[in-house]
């Protein structure tokens, strides 16, 4: 057993050498953003020595760029920060309000979206938003970089797509066009400080005449990891977002559902609230995108 | 083990400390510089006890490293009185008996701090959010947002 270290590369190029140093020598290095589920790991079941790799002191990995075509938000940006960002704010609310849910003020203080996905816990808050705004994680590594839609990204409970010598560098979404919003809701037994039963995201875009023409829905904490549903998509576009739409649309992430039971709730009843969930999900969207 | 020198200002005086890597900001505080104001409750996150400002951004100190303290500005409970006397907040937790056994009063009164930076008149809904990540077990949290209420007034009308 070696020891600890902590290095705060000041270049991506830095960060991927020492990455890819220790993936060649067999040694365990990290990626360290905002820690908040880092810290609580290495102090509980997780106590190995590693080289701790601090990447808040790269430019890229604290832009936020907000672009006519598509919007970039960096690794290193912590979800108050993000959500203190109005116009990011106006384009996705529902990815923003998954952030403004991550723990309190004091972890919103630290926490970064992409921290929420490479940690890949099946209840992470922000995925199934990421997910629903069409979310692709920018990743760099010694070959060079590379993207991944966030869906592909997460691959069982705690592990993710990157390769010992990669990182995430951050998120790249669509900017929203006309008549486009999101939404997220998730369900806990308080009304703050709690992990997900359930939550689902849902991005809808509405045509002049009030037709839904594209959609897209994600899942979280009902399956090892938040899932794309394409069958829930499909139940609202070509619709007005009625009732039966909504409807299908629930009954579609129910069936896509496959939960756990634990002392939070029982497989039956979070496949039951997911569906709900993208109901009122999918309503609030549709309300939004008409304003939007 | 390899110990690390960090320079940081901490209650706006410049400072120089070693540490482990693996040390978290709270035990650094703690331990090492023997500013023993900021608490652990939980060591997780999940308590609020450890609340010190990061550039005046409220963060967990058992959520951060020491190391990570490099090159910004902390401010613990013990930087939030003058040389005038308590703050507003520390005055008010007084009068409204807004504390027990006291452990978790120096988070609450760092995290309200916060709040009031940026929500001067905040209502008590606010108050609440803000706050939730600040576990109290004795008080009942009514009468510490009492206290928090009075001293925004006061803070906005001094008297
Ligand atoms: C009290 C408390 C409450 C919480 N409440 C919630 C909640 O309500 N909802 C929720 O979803 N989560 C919650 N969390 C969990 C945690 O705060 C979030 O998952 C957070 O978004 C993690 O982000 P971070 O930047 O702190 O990640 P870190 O702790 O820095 O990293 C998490 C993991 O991802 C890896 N990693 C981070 N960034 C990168 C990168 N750029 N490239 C490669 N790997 C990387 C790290 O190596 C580590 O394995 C809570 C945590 C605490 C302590
Ligand atoms: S000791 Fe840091 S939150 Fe409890
Ligand atoms: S006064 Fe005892 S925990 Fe708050």
């Amino acid at each position: 057993m070696g020891a600890f270290g902590y290095v705060a590369p000041g270049s991506l190029d830095e960060a991927l050498t020492v990455l890819s140093e220790h993936a060649s020598l067999g040694k365990r290095a990290q990626v360290l953003a905002g820690g908040t589920d880092l810290l609580v790991q290495m102090r509980g079941l997780d106590r190995e020595p590693r080289t701790i790799v601090d990447i808040k002191k790269l430019a890229e990995t604290n832009r936020v760029d907000i672009g006519a075509q598509e919007v970039f938000i960096g690794a290193a940006v912590p979800s108050a920060v993000l959500n203190e960002n109005q116009a990011l704010v106006d384009l996705y609310p529902g990815l923003l309000e998954a952030a403004d849910l991550i723990g309190s003020t004091q972890i919103q203080g630290r926490a970064t979206l992409g921290g929420n996905l490479c940690n890949a816990s099946p209840a992470g808050d922000s995925i199934p938003a990421m997910i629903a705004a069409g979310a692709v994680c920018v990743i760099a590594g010694s070959g060079g970089t590379r993207e991944l839609p966030v869906e592909d990204f997460v691959t069982g409970v705690g592990t993710n797509a990157l390769g010992a010598d990669e990182f995430l560098v951050g998120l790249k979404l669509p900017a929203p066009g006309p008549g486009t919003a999101d939404a997220y809701l998730r369900f806990i037994p308080r009304t703050e400080m709690d992990i997900a039963v359930a939550g689902c995201g849902v991005s809808v875009t509405l045509d002049g005449s009030g037709k839904c023409t594209a959609a897209r829905v994600g899942i979280g904490a009902v399956a090892p990891r938040a899932l794309l549903v394409p069958a829930a998509a499909e139940a609202l576009i070509g619709s007005t977002l009625d009732d039966a739409a909504l409807q299908a649309a629930g009954e579609a992430c129910s069936a896509a559902a496959s939960p756990i039971t634990d002392k939070r709730g029982t497989d039956v009843y979070r496949r039951k609230v997911v569906g709900v969930l993208c109901r009122r999900a999918a309503a609030i969207a549709r309300d939004r995108a008409r304003q939007a | 083990m390899s110990k690390v020198q960090v320079t940081t200002s901490i209650n706006g005086e410049e400072m120089e400390f070693l540490c482990e890597p693996q040390q978290t900001l709270l035990e650094v505080l703690r331990e090492t510089l023997s500013r023993t104001g900021t608490k652990e409750g939980c060591a997780t996150g999940d308590c609020g006890a450890c609340s010190v400002l990061v550039d005046d951004r409220l963060v967990c100190a058992c959520l951060m490293l020491g190391v990570e303290a490099e090159g910004h500005e902390i401010t613990t409970i013990e930087g939030i009185a003058t040389d005038d006397g308590l703050h507003p907040l520390q005055q008010k937790f007084l009068e409204h008996a807004a504390l027990q056994c006291g452990i978790c009063t120096p988070g609450l009164i760092v995290a309200a701090k916060s709040l009031l930076e940026k929500h001067p008149d905040p209502d008590e809904t606010t108050i609440r959010y803000w706050l939730a990540g600040n576990l109290c077990r004795c008080t009942g949290y009514d009468k510490i947002i009492r206290a928090v209420q009075d001293a925004a007034k006061e803070l906005a009308h001094p008297a």
